[in-house]
């Protein structure tokens, strides 16, 4: 499988991406407007726009700032302009993003309101798309890949046939020194010995069992009935039945890797392998979290059928639900359901994951990119002040 | 005949039926690498990628899937039965369930 032909655009900081945009990131909610504004006027920029970023605080804080930090880093952006209220959030924000040396700039609107902002940040906008849209892929390694894995609207089929596939391509991948995330702190319970004993070694599996009780420690301290939470009602639909069951499918996506990190939410992995990122098992925040720690492109095994998608890496879609392929089959981009009939082997359900993974690579739109899934969604930890 | 449910591990309880199943069907199952379980019969109807008990269990057994405890059963389940949520609840978060 290394005879795959891969390109891709490669950064300032020697990183490689898949896509090439030019990111609008606003620093808070009230910024949207301008982004949206900046946007509208210029062709090949995308906005970033969230619901966040006012009176956060502490480890909250943190998380959005690495969030749209990690977000603007991501190779996937050749170029971001940042807009926010007042100048020294939004400076902070442009200079996280100005160190992996890609053109970035940024503009606050209070002295200024929003229609010069716009204007400012627009012609900027604008200088930036030309210059991004002479960009030129080159042919890439696979090793240089840095992806993710998380899988969505889970039923049996996962535990059977999709994740095992994803299990043998960070096989594959990993070897050619790849760089992998996965995580889903809570959806591993049951299952989480089988990462922990995973892990290289005795301080990275300390690390990962308190990240893991941590969080159980969070879902049990708030005393709510999980029943219908995890498994998801839509879980249930699909066969599972216990939390157990879904974690035991959901860590067949490992393969037979070793975990070398456990990573905080939307940090960077720091060298190649296999890495758990301690992250919500809801689609769109994990996704968003992967993107900003740097993968650029996302497996998303499903089930009943999740159809998530992410404004700045493509996400795969990969099933083995009978079902769900034919009455879904335009969220659908890998179908591996030949599994369950014993008529295809991992190997071949593998190969021809990596093959649209190739074709994603090289600019295939997923299915979720043409349908506009673009759930940037950022992790909320607690309450404003 | 085709399969018509496969087992993870050799040792499971259940095995996960890969169509609809209607009660009174005979289910050929079989193990994720090909080997053969055996046929069992549905005790009621079993929609795709639901498990199917290969065996009778009495309440309080814990359930065997991929050769680990995925639950524990609240009632007496017949071989060929549905095998779901009505019979099965999880161990390791016991709390949020019997409300």
């Amino acid at each position: 499988m290394n005879n795959l032909k891969l390109t891709g655009y490669r950064r300032e900081n020697g990183r490689v991406g898949v896509r090439n945009y030019v990111l609008i990131i606003p620093v808070d909610d009230i910024s949207n407007a301008a982004v949206e504004g900046v946007a509208s006027l210029i062709r090949g920029t995308y906005p970033l726009t969230h619901p966040y970023g006012r009176l956060q605080f502490g480890d909250d804080l943190d998380l959005t700032f690495d969030t749209l930090i990690g977000t603007g880093r991501n190779p996937n952006i050749a170029a971001a302009v940042v807009v926010g209220i007042e100048p020294k959030w939004t400076e902070r924000i442009a200079a996280g993003i100005a160190e992996t040396g890609k053109p970035v700039s940024s503009f606050s609107i209070e002295r200024y309101g929003d229609l010069k902002t716009i204007e400012m940040a627009a012609r900027k906008a604008m200088e930036f798309s030309q210059w991004a849209s002479e960009l030129q892929r080159e042919p890439i390694e696979l090793g240089e890949l840095w992806v993710s894995a998380k899988c969505g609207e889970s039923d049996t089929t996962l535990g059977l046939a999709s994740n095992p596939t994803i299990g043998r391509v960070f096989e594959r991948m990993i070897e050619a020194g790849s760089t992998a995330i996965i995580g889903e702190t809570t959806e591993v319970t049951g299952a989480e010995d089988k990462i922990r004993d995973a892990c290289i070694n005795q301080e990275v599996a300390d690390e990962f069992m308190k990240t893991f009780q941590d969080y159980q420690d969070f879902v049990i301290g708030t005393g709510a009935n999980l029943l219908g939470s995890q498994p998801t009602e839509g879980n249930i639909r699909g066969g599972l039945t216990t939390i157990e069951e879904k974690a035991l499918g959901n860590v067949e996506k490992m393969g037979r890797n070793k975990m070398v990190s456990v990573l905080k939410p939307a940090e960077a992995p720091k060298e190649p392998g296999m890495h758990f990122m301690d992250s919500s098992s809801a689609a769109a925040e994990m996704v968003t979290l992967c993107a900003a720690g740097g993968a650029v492109l996302h497996f998303f095994t499903t089930g009943q059928g999740n159809i998530i998608g992410n404004p700045i890496i493509p996400v795969m879609k990969i099933s083995a639900n009978p079902l769900t392929i034919s009455t879904m089959s335009e969220h659908i981009d890998v179908d591996v359901s030949d599994i369950l009939r014993l008529e295809m082997n991992l190997d071949q359900a593998a190969d021809k994951t990596m093959e649209m993974m190739a074709r994603n690579v090289n600019g295939r739109l997923t299915a979720a990119e043409v349908l506009r899934h673009e759930e940037f969604v950022i992790t909320k930890l607690y309450r404003s002040a | 005949m085709a399969h018509g449910a496969l087992m993870h591990e050799s040792d499971d309880d259940v095995a996960v039926v890969i169509q609809d199943v209607t009660t009174g069907d005979s289910v050929k199952v079989v193990t994720l690498d090909g080997k053969e379980f055996g046929e069992v019969k549905a005790a009621e109807n079993i929609p795709l990628g639901h498990k199917i008990a290969l065996r009778g269990m009495d309440e309080g057994k814990k359930l065997i899937k991929y050769n680990r405890v995925i639950g524990l059963t609240t009632k007496k389940i017949v071989l060929g039965a549905h095998v779901h949520t009505q019979n099965v609840r999880s161990i390791r978060w016991e709390y949020s369930v019997n409300e």
